[in-house]
């Protein structure tokens, strides 16, 4: 892409706002709109934005792609562990009640920790497969 | 009132935003134009007051996919749509109408927006309701749904986004084994 000041210095200042915003919809998803689905495609797209403006290259030094592929499947066997867990712990499978002392407690941290997997793997899968098309336009 | 406003001005922008998709042949336009749709859905969602799914379609159908389908036109190098010439197809119009037709005379049994006497607010809607808050202590009922009780489709929804992601870096991904067309020369498969 050519050098073009104006985007840059744009996606510069938006980037970080992007970045923080899609923490906002993870953590607060509990409380208002938004949770780990929404979170994890806007802090892709925030990297996906500077990928779009700084090169690829660039893209692929923030976040390197084989970090991309633990993340993606290191946060579905989180999501997946989370059933074993309860599982282990007496409840049946995904059944969070069981991960603290007091039901509301442990339901807290199992939707704390699904939403979470959901969106690390979600912004880490929508990276990997933004990474593989547009890295097919290199020569 | 302002909301039957915004309806009529979004639905009217939809429907103009539809026949120029159809009309234009350029094809980056066309997908210039898909995120515009997109964008005026979730516009519909928010004023639904569904802030969830709005999120969803403003992020994913207007920012990625627009992003992933211009990244596949710029590989294909070929910007325009291929014009079939000069033959009318009557069959499909007479299909499209028809289909269109039988779709807006069922609209007439669907229950009005809103309706608290709807089929879907009176199955598992209500139980949500008022148990979500004193059972999970999640305010947002959607997150309660969506990560405990719904938990388990929930895991099969990010099942199957991490296997499309397998599928694509499969299929097109990984750079390090560029050589196909070296491996084609020397017909040596094992690489």
């Amino acid at each position: 892409m050519t050098y073009n000041l104006i985007l840059r210095i744009v996606s510069k200042t938006v980037i970080p706002l992007i970045s923080v915003f899609a923490l906002y919809v993870q953590f607060h998803g509990d409380f208002g709109p938004g949770g780990g689905f929404q979170a994890g495609i806007i802090l892709g797209s925030s990297i996906i934005l500077y990928a779009l403006i700084f090169g690829l290259d660039a893209a692929e030094k923030v976040i390197p792609s084989i970090i991309l592929r633990l993340l993606a499947s290191l946060r579905v066997l989180i999501y997946a562990g989370v059933g074993l867990v309860t599982l282990f712990l007496g409840g049946s499978y995904l059944e969070y009640s069981v991960l603290a002392d007091t039901q509301i407690a442990g339901q807290h941290l199992g939707i704390l920790l699904v939403e979470l997997g959901v969106g690390i793997a979600v912004f880490a899968l929508m990276l990997i497969i933004y990474f593989a098309f547009a890295g097919r336009g290199r020569p | 009132m302002i909301d039957i406003f915004l309806d009529i001005t979004l639905l009217t922008f939809l429907a103009i935003t539809t026949v120029a998709i159809v009309r234009i042949t350029n094809l980056v336009a066309i997908i210039m134009l898909f995120g515009i749709f997109s964008f005026l859905s979730a516009a519909v969602f928010i004023v639904m007051d569904a802030i969830d799914v709005a999120f969803t379609e403003a992020a994913v159908g207007a920012g990625i996919s627009t992003v992933l389908m211009l990244a596949t036109i710029i590989l294909t190098k070929d910007q325009k749509e291929k014009q079939s010439v000069g033959r009318r197809s009557w069959l499909p119009l007479a299909v499209v109408t028809v289909t269109g037709a039988a779709l807006v005379y069922g609209t007439r049994d669907v229950p009005a927006f809103g309706d608290p006497q709807a089929p879907a607010q009176t199955h598992v809607a209500p139980y949500y309701i008022e148990r979500s808050v004193p059972e999970t202590g999640v305010p947002n009922i959607v997150t309660a749904v969506l990560a405990s009780y719904r938990g388990f489709d929930t895991l099969g929804e990010v099942f199957v986004i991490f296997t499309a992601g397998i599928a694509v870096l499969l299929l097109i991904g990984d750079k390090r084994r560029k050589s196909t067309a070296a491996m084609r020369e020397g017909d040596n498969y094992d690489v």
